[in-house]
């Protein structure tokens, strides 16, 4: 019905970042369900929305500030209990290297 | 001839800040607890756990953006920073992207006599990441310790305003010392509570367009990051001299072997696909919130350095000497406040400063490094007043006044008990000074004849004489008077 907004390229792309295996028929549905996302949000554009401020929060509230107490923590076998693996106190995984952040 | 170019730096740090709990929960941020005590389902990101703002980190933050010249957001934004890693159990960071906390700051600095305004694009709160262990005896695997998770951090962004290695070093240690304080940030590197990530292009000298930049990831000493960017300016450099490209991506410093490797290329560059997080209503700060940080900011090390100047008439090195740790300078000013309450004597600020400063200089940091104990001095500050008042009305000289410091620093007691016990007592008694005097002179005629004849250099000899024979225990002051008065009179 209208110009294609998403290629298969974008959906590839967004499936690695979000580490989802998908295959061929699957990226092509993906594309057309993003697509016609896409397509729906378009039709705000025929708003004149100019003076409307973009809304972020679906709730109209402030953060609320905790103080900096010290609240209890879990015990350490609790924290650890549902690991897949565990060694010496922490949650273990395969070997990574360079670290992130 | 090879062309010149001009290295253009910019820096972002990541200062954790000095809060009691973490960013988001209230698991305690106490560093070097046994792994995943300090943890709790936000923080290990467990599902349905949900994040309510430590409103002392905002308030750190705010201090520190004030400190920094910042304008500050009454309403900002909290973010999601997406990427799969072991140390982050959500699988994203919280951290803020569009509407920072804070925003356009800057930072005086001065290298070999240059000044320099470092532009601060934004200074925006966000939690640490877990920490990664790769211990031997782990059978190959990587352990994660999430008690560093959900620490708070500030995140420091410079605009790239440095030129060279140097500026970017002096960069850091001034933004370190100001967060310092501040009161925000200990500034500690080891622990890794002050880390820096420095990007690094070459542009020709005189061109304005900048180059392609390098990302140079957590260096963690100062020494390295002056190593690292003066390496990162020579490889580009070589690399644009042979006719090359500078690539896009970024690179770790490893310490061994005094060189820098790729991490990433620009293709493997992450996409972290920032969005609004939908657990954090906005951060609404108020007026009044940002005044009371701005009343709470205690005087900088700048306005310190001047201050000891002018009302104490320290040097420029004492002063800056003094100012190097907030635990210094503090020590500094109440052992000067003390001395000039307890001295018998009168003194003025300047004379006070003065002393205080050259015995802390002296003494105290000597005691500091030889028994490795930080910044810990074992004598209060008023103690160390009393001492130097002792010295001050000449109970003892200057001399003994360290041998009865150490003794404070190891028994605990105070000045006047040491010098009691040890007999340290200075001799101030005129009679004994004068007889020791009267004796010297008779000993020694063909001295007493050089000086009377003009030469003022032989006073030196007598007053040897008079310390050797009292084993240095006379108040050098009033054997300088005698002797004037024995020779002149």
């Amino acid at each position: 019905m209208s110009a294609v907004r998403i290629s298969l390229e974008d959906v590839r792309h967004v499936a690695k970042l979000a580490r989802l295996s998908l295959d061929e028929q699957e990226i092509e549905t993906m594309r057309k369900q993003l697509d016609s996302i896409l397509d729906y949000m378009a039709s705000l554009e025929q708003l004149d929305l100019a003076a409307v401020e973009p809304t972020f929060y679906s709730v109209a509230m402030q953060a609320p500030l905790r103080t900096d107490v010290i609240q209890p923590s879990l015990r350490r076998d609790e924290a650890l209990r549902a690991a897949p693996m565990e060694k010496a106190g922490a949650f273990a995984v395969p070997k990574v290297m360079d670290g992130e952040g | 001839m090879a062309r010149t170019y001009e290295p253009v730096i910019g820096l972002e740090v990541h200062a954790q800040l000095l809060t009691r709990s973490k960013m988001f929960c209230g698991c305690s941020t106490e560093f070097g607890a046994p792994p995943n005590t300090h943890v709790c389902p936000v923080c290990l990101g467990l599902p349905g756990a949900l994040p309510v703002p430590n409103g002392g980190a905002v308030e750190m933050a705010i201090r520190a953006a004030l400190a920094l010249g910042c304008t500050v957001r009454n309403r900002s934004r909290f973010a999601r920073k997406n990427y799969f890693y072991p140390d982050l159990a959500k699988n994203y960071q919280i951290s803020q992207y569009e509407l920072p906390l804070n925003e356009h700051g800057r930072l005086e600095i001065e290298v070999d006599g240059v000044k320099r305004r470092v532009g601060i694009v934004r200074i925006h709160l966000e939690e640490d990441a877990a920490k990664n262990l790769h211990p031997v005896g782990a059978g190959g695997d990587t352990l994660v310790d999430f008690n560093r998770g959900g620490t708070p951090l500030m995140e420091i962004v410079s605009d790239p305003d440095m030129r060279s290695a140097a500026e970017a070093e002096e960069y850091l240690r001034k933004l370190r010392e100001i967060l310092m304080f501040a009161g925000v940030n200990d500034g500690n590197l080891e622990e890794g509570s002050f880390r820096c990530d420095a990007n690094v292009s070459l542009r020709p000298t005189g061109q304005k367009q900048l180059g392609t930049r390098v990302e140079l990831k957590n260096i963690n000493s100062f020494r390295f990051v002056r190593k690292a960017i003066e390496y990162e300016v020579m490889r580009q450099q070589s690399v644009l001299d042979s006719g090359g490209i500078v690539e896009q991506e970024t690179r770790a410093w490893n310490v061994e072997q005094s060189r820098s490797f790729t991490m990433r290329s620009k293709e493997e560059a992450m996409d972290y696909r920032y969005f609004p997080d939908p657990d954090l209503p906005e951060l609404v700060v108020s007026d009044e919130m940002i005044a009371r940080a701005r009343a709470q900011l205690a005087e900088l090390p700048a306005e310190k350095r001047a201050r000891y100047r002018s009302a104490l008439g320290l040097t420029e090195y004492d002063a800056s000497v003094l100012t190097s740790h907030p635990a210094i300078s503090s020590y500094f000013e109440s052992c000067t406040n003390e001395l000039l309450k307890a001295c018998e004597k009168p003194l003025s600020p300047q004379q006070a400063g003065k002393r205080c400063a050259n015995f802390i200089q002296s003494e105290v940091m000597r005691y500091l490094k030889t028994e490795g104990l930080g910044l810990q001095v074992p004598v209060t500050a008023s103690r160390l007043a009393e001492l130097i008042a002792i010295v001050e009305i000449g109970a003892i000289s200057g001399k003994m006044a360290k041998e009865v410091f150490a003794q404070m620093a190891a028994t605990g007691k105070a000045a006047k008990k040491v010098v009691e016990q040890k007999g340290l007592s200075q001799i101030s008694d005129a009679s004994v000074i004068d007889g020791e005097v009267e004796r010297l002179i008779q000993a020694h005629p063909e001295q007493v004849e050089q000086y009377r004849s003009g030469n003022k250099k032989v006073l030196g000899f007598f007053v040897g004489q008079v310390m050797k024979a009292t084993k240095g225990s006379a108040n050098p002051k009033m054997v300088n008077e005698a002797l004037r008065k024995y020779l002149e009179g």
